[in-house]
């Protein structure tokens, strides 16, 4: 980190609690007599409460979008290209809220908290969550804060399907929804790649059934294996290929030389899998990735997608990238579609970027120019 | 194209087959002019489906439903008849096959409304007689070989497809930036420099 903080950042941040010991029931059932959620937020809330929008994480983020927890900080929060002052996300117009979701494991009650029944750690006990739980926490988050209304709810990826959930659930709590590289649902492809990550971190001898804490470890070959996997879908191959080649970072094929061989994307990942595993817990990661497999916007509308969005009272941006493979553009076109059968208001861009699904994440003059025009007029229409 | 930033002349006249308060889409909607001044006076639910970056942005900073599509893709993805009236102004000429447009226009559509120049204009037929060279003017300001307008026609060849297709033209209008409204009414192949269809399915006897 520089010794000064960026002009356009929001700062240094410090992340606030929120205990709730109303019990929360869950879609799968079981009840959570009490949790807490850590979150962020940056910006003032406006005298009226109009101003404030919702930032839905994806499965590996957490509270923590915008500005920098210290001047030690190498990096900033993960969406801090978007969320600043004068950013697409303006936080001299919008008061931001960000929490990390029920399950996670950056503060937020999840596998690594204890079991109030037991008085160890949840781990695998921890109950299976649902999009629409997440919806829920951040519902009761809202009312916490005084927020009748959000302007926006914001999301990538997964954010992008606890946006959607919002909008059924509760559509008169949002003006607008922006879903930014997302589905109405996984393919078949998308829950194998999650499955065999869950494989991967299931197979690592220090899993043990996920009750590792009680055995003092964790199984870190396993996540880290798992991140791979997952890092993988979320680039390009062509970025890939620009980025890496077949560039070796050592040893050689010269003959007569019989080094071991490394090709330089083989230590980025390794790299990226070693750095997460140290950063997540196990169990959030299977529990996550499910909640991921499980949702399907249109399920309980007779997998109808325009009864579903027929439901809806918000207006709906919503963003693909060209080469994000993981949630490609069809998936967002079919969103689109639905919406306009449903007659909901709708706009829709399909960004050309080379990088992949985590294309929602970077800079891009194209991306970061429609999204600030859309949230600019979200910002006029409560006033801001 | 569909990118000034007061509304043409054609589009101010095509308004009037508009109901307020239906379902519009617009195809190729440029800066989105047209589709606000609808959602202004008329309240209709309009989408633009349009594929220039600048456009989409100036949309996007109107408040209007966007879409980014490309029209030579199609209309698959729309239901049939689930809009009232489909809009294409001065752009069927730039499609591949404008024929097959027009007639997923009458499907997605109850009704559409398409605007093209004309180039049965006297100008346009003066030009080609006496240069001998492809007609560019202040409407239709490219050359041949960079040209989108890849497919031109006349009032007349327009009927005749209409009828070819058994489509019903509901109204039909010229009209000219300038020149006398006289002429255009009687000659309007001749004298109209744009040309606005109204347009729906025949009534099956």
């Amino acid at each position: 980190m520089p010794d000064t903080l960026p002009q356009d950042s929001v700062g240094l941040v410090t992340p606030q609690v929120m205990h709730c010991s109303k019990p929360l029931t869950l879609a799968c059932g079981k009840t959570l007599t009490e949790y807490q959620l850590v979150y962020e937020t940056y910006g003032e809330l406006n005298a009226d409460k109009s101003n404030a929008v919702l930032i839905c994480h994806a499965l590996s983020g957490n509270h923590h979008a915008a500005g920098y927890h210290s001047m030690d900080d190498r990096k900033p929060g993960w969406w801090d290209n978007y969320i600043g002052p004068g950013k697409a996300i303006d936080t001299n117009r919008f008061f931001v809220v960000c929490p990390n979701n029920l399950g996670g494991c950056h503060g937020s009650t999840g596998p690594t908290s204890i079991n109030p029944d037991t008085g160890k750690p949840w781990g695998p006990e921890f109950p299976k969550l649902r999009v629409r739980d997440w919806v829920e926490t951040q519902a009761r988050l809202a009312d916490e804060l005084g927020i009748e209304q959000w302007a926006a709810i914001v999301g990538g990826s997964l954010g992008g399907m606890q946006v959607t959930r919002w909008a059924l659930e509760y559509p008169e709590r949002l003006r607008h929804a922006v879903v930014i590289a997302s589905a109405m649902k996984l393919s078949a492809q998308n829950i194998a790649f999650n499955e065999t990550a869950r494989q991967a971190i299931m197979a690592d001898p220090n899993f043990y059934g996920g009750r590792y804490l009680e055995h003092d470890t964790r199984p870190k070959d396993g996540l880290a294996v798992a991140r791979m996997i997952g890092h993988i879908t979320y680039l390009s191959d062509h970025v890939m290929g620009e980025k890496f080649g077949r560039d070796l970072r050592s040893g050689s094929f010269a003959r007569g030389k019989d080094d071991p061989v490394e090709f330089q994307v083989e230590s980025y990942l390794r790299y990226q899998g070693d750095n997460f595993a140290n950063t997540f817990d196990a169990n959030s990661y299977i529990l996550i990735t499910r909640a991921l497999d499980y949702f399907d916007l249109a399920r309980e509308y007779d997998h109808d997608p325009v009864a579903a969005f027929s439901h809806a009272r918000c207006r709906f941006f919503v963003v693909s990238f060209s080469t994000d493979w993981r949630f490609p553009a069809s998936r967002s076109r079919e969103m689109v579609d639905a919406l306009i059968g449903a007659q909901q208001p709708v706009t829709y861009v399909e960004v050309e970027s080379p990088y992949g699904h985590d294309a929602f994440l970077l800079p891009s003059e194209r991306y970061n120019r429609a999204f600030t025009l859309y949230m600019a007029g979200v910002a006029q229409e409560v006033g801001q | 194209m569909n990118n000034n930033h007061t509304m043409r002349l054609d589009l101010s006249e095509a308004q009037n087959w508009i109901a307020p308060g239906s379902r519009v889409l617009d195809l190729g909607c440029g800066d989105g002019t047209f589709l606000k001044h609808l959602q202004d006076t008329k309240q209709v639910l309009g989408y633009g489906l349009e594929i220039g970056v600048e456009q989409i942005n100036a949309c996007i900073e109107k408040g209007l439903n966007v879409i980014e599509h490309d029209l030579d893709l199609g209309l698959g993805n729309f239901a049939n008849n689930s809009f009232d009236t489909v809009v294409m102004a001065q752009a069927l000429q730039t499609m591949h096959f404008p024929h097959v447009v027009l007639d997923e226009m009458l499907r997605v559509g109850k009704e559409c409304i398409v605007t093209f120049p004309n180039f049965g204009h006297w100008k346009a037929r003066l030009h080609l007689a006496v240069s001998g060279r492809m007609p560019v003017s202040d409407l239709l300001p490219y050359e041949w070989y960079d040209t989108p307008n890849i497919h031109f026609c006349t009032v007349r060849d327009f009927e005749s497809l209409c009828a070819e297709k058994h489509i019903t033209v509901l109204h039909r209008e010229v009209v000219n930036e300038k020149s006398s409204k006289y002429f255009k009414d009687l000659a309007p192949n001749l004298f109209g420099e744009t040309a606005l269809y109204h347009l729906c399915r025949a009534v099956q006897k």
